[in-house]
């Protein structure tokens, strides 16, 4: 799932399920995520 | 019976120990004072959610009773202590500073509670925090923020922010916190504290209400590195974590010996570490992401201390750890889905009691992914070989344990330089490696702002018990004591 797609998913989720504050949060966590998926010691599986 | 003046903003536990072995205090005497002490002040700190007054004085009568009698458990023999109120002392609601836990009445003391009541502490009451250790400040708590001693506008740091406020306005001598991003270095820091967190999984959590247990420490905020290391070694040695045991076998187990009376007796065995020279100390400075974004008065104090360190005849030298910038982005991974996995089933049956804040922030761990958890524990293996590199070779790693002063209460960001922050991520940034890493760290006094609020030194070590004597020498270079009743409660 990529970060963009995973954001989306769960500002929606986390509207439907009333708590629409989560947003900025999430959002910060998703640059959090994009900083952890970017570090170079994450596997590559076709390396 | 007292001989001379009781100072409470001062008094340490070995002095204290000194006094009550030449009869120049009684435990009960000085548990009298703290209460006073806590009766006074505590309208404005808001330190103790819990006060055991009754159950204190007459803990301390008995302290008094056995030395009379010829047995002395030891230095911390009728010495008063709190509790953080996310540890169980049998009898008494552990409320965590949530409505969450109300009705909760803990059935047996943690084995951390019962290894001060072995060593013969006095329990005089539990502390308020950052509701369910959540937090670095102290304001998120269900029982109101706790405030710091030096200026009451100000957050006395979190989450064992009632802790830190206790012992330096001198309701106790020392306290227990507990630390899974920073919860004991931080408080101390902001209050002009030492306070250690030994290794990771060196002491018993049992009976700890967890955020992270692959994060979570206990130990020791006090007056003084000696107190700190007075209070460790009494837990070491009766709530050594059991998967541990054998592993930092230095010293013993002390029953109550007979009849020493005296001080240094009742330090007999490998109470205090032996002493090493300045001269002797490696101390490396991780330069880069820990010293981007610091307060200049926090930094000019932290270079002084290391000139100070240099005059007296250390050697500093400065390292890398590579992947240190990631820190935050591994530890927020780890942190939230570990807290969202305890507190699911609350959250879902009982939202309303947690504070907004709090619920919001367990709320996000809900969306973590396993793929992205995993990599964090990837990255946490790796940060934790680099600090052993920073390590190798060094007596320890030297950085400040707070890059800002204790933030006002309310304030959601601070500006460092050109940079506005927001605070919590400012308050957890030099403390949270060594979460996730579980080398133990230990933050010092190191002078004071401007404005007269206190400034922290971190030391980081390879095991406990050879910080120790680092933190000792270094103590003896660097630090001043700051008097609170002079500052915030003396205004």
């Amino acid at each position: 799932m990529t970060i963009d797609s995973w954001l989306q998913a769960a500002i929606a989720d986390a509207e439907r399920r009333a708590l629409p504050e989560l947003k900025p949060l999430l959002e910060g966590l998703a640059r959090a995520t994009a900083l952890l998926r970017k570090a170079d010691f994450n596997d590559d599986a076709s390396a | 019976m007292t001989t001379q003046a009781l100072d409470l903003d001062t008094l340490t536990i070995e002095e204290f120990g000194r006094r009550l072995r030449a009869r120049d205090l009684t435990a009960e005497h000085v548990t009298d004072a703290c209460l006073r002490r806590i009766e006074e002040d505590n309208p404005k700190l808001n330190a103790f959610i819990l006060v055991m007054a009754d159950a204190a004085r007459q803990q301390a009568r008995e302290a008094d009773r056995e030395l009379a009698a010829g047995r002395d458990r030891g230095p911390l023999h009728g010495v008063p202590i709190s509790i953080k109120d996310l540890i169980d002392v049998a009898g008494t609601p552990t409320t965590a500073a949530s409505r969450v836990r109300e009705g909760h009445v803990a059935v047996h003391d943690a084995p951390v509670v019962g290894a001060l009541r072995d060593a013969g502490a006095i329990i005089i009451g539990k502390t308020n925090l950052h509701e369910f250790a959540f937090g670095t400040t102290n304001e998120d708590s269900a029982f109101g923020p706790a405030r710091n001693p030096h200026d009451l506008s100000r957050s006395p740091g979190g989450s064992s922010g009632g802790s830190a406020a206790s012992v330096a306005a001198g309701m106790a001598l020392a306290t227990l916190g507990t630390d899974t991003g920073g919860s004991i270095r931080i408080p101390a820091a902001a209050c002009g504290l030492v306070g250690l967190k030994p290794r990771h999984g060196e002491l018993s959590t049992d009976g700890i209400v967890p955020l992270s247990h692959r994060l979570d420490h206990v130990g020791p905020l006090a007056r003084t590195v000696t107190d700190a290391v007075l209070v460790y070694r009494a837990l070491r040695d009766r709530a050594q974590n059991p998967a541990k045991a054998g592993s930092h076998g230095r010293g013993s187990p002390l029953p109550g010996s007979q009849a020493p009376h005296a001080w240094d007796a009742a330090l007999a065995g490998p109470r205090l570490p032996a002493p090493v020279p300045v001269s002797g100390l490696r101390l490396a400075v991780p330069r880069g992401y820990f010293f981007e974004l610091l307060d200049e008065d926090v930094r000019a104090r932290f270079e002084e201390a290391l000139d100070r360190l240099r005059a007296a005849g250390a050697r500093t030298i400065d390292v890398n750890i590579r992947h240190a910038s990631l820190t935050a982005a591994i530890y927020l991974h780890l942190v939230l889905a570990d807290a969202a996995a305890y507190h699911a089933a609350t959250l879902e049956r009982m939202p309303e009691r947690y504070t907004p804040s709090v619920r919001l922030r367990l709320e996000m761990g809900r969306y973590v992914l396993a793929e992205d958890y995993t990599r964090a524990l990837e990255g946490q293996e790796i940060l934790r070989r680099e600090v052993d590199s920073a390590l190798a070779g060094h007596s320890a790693l030297a950085l400040p344990a707070l890059p800002i002063p204790a933030p006002l209460i309310g304030s959601a960001s601070v500006q460092v330089g050109s940079v506005t922050e927001p605070v919590r991520n400012l308050m957890l940034r030099e403390t949270q490696l060594f979460n996730l890493t579980g080398h133990p760290a230990i933050a010092l006094p190191a002078g004071a702002t401007s404005a007269g609020l206190p400034c922290s030194v971190q030391l980081v070590g390879a095991d406990t018990e050879d910080l120790l004597p680092v933190a000792l020498a270094c103590e003896a270079q660097i630090t001043g004591v700051l008097r609170p009743r002079s500052g915030g409660l003396g205004g």
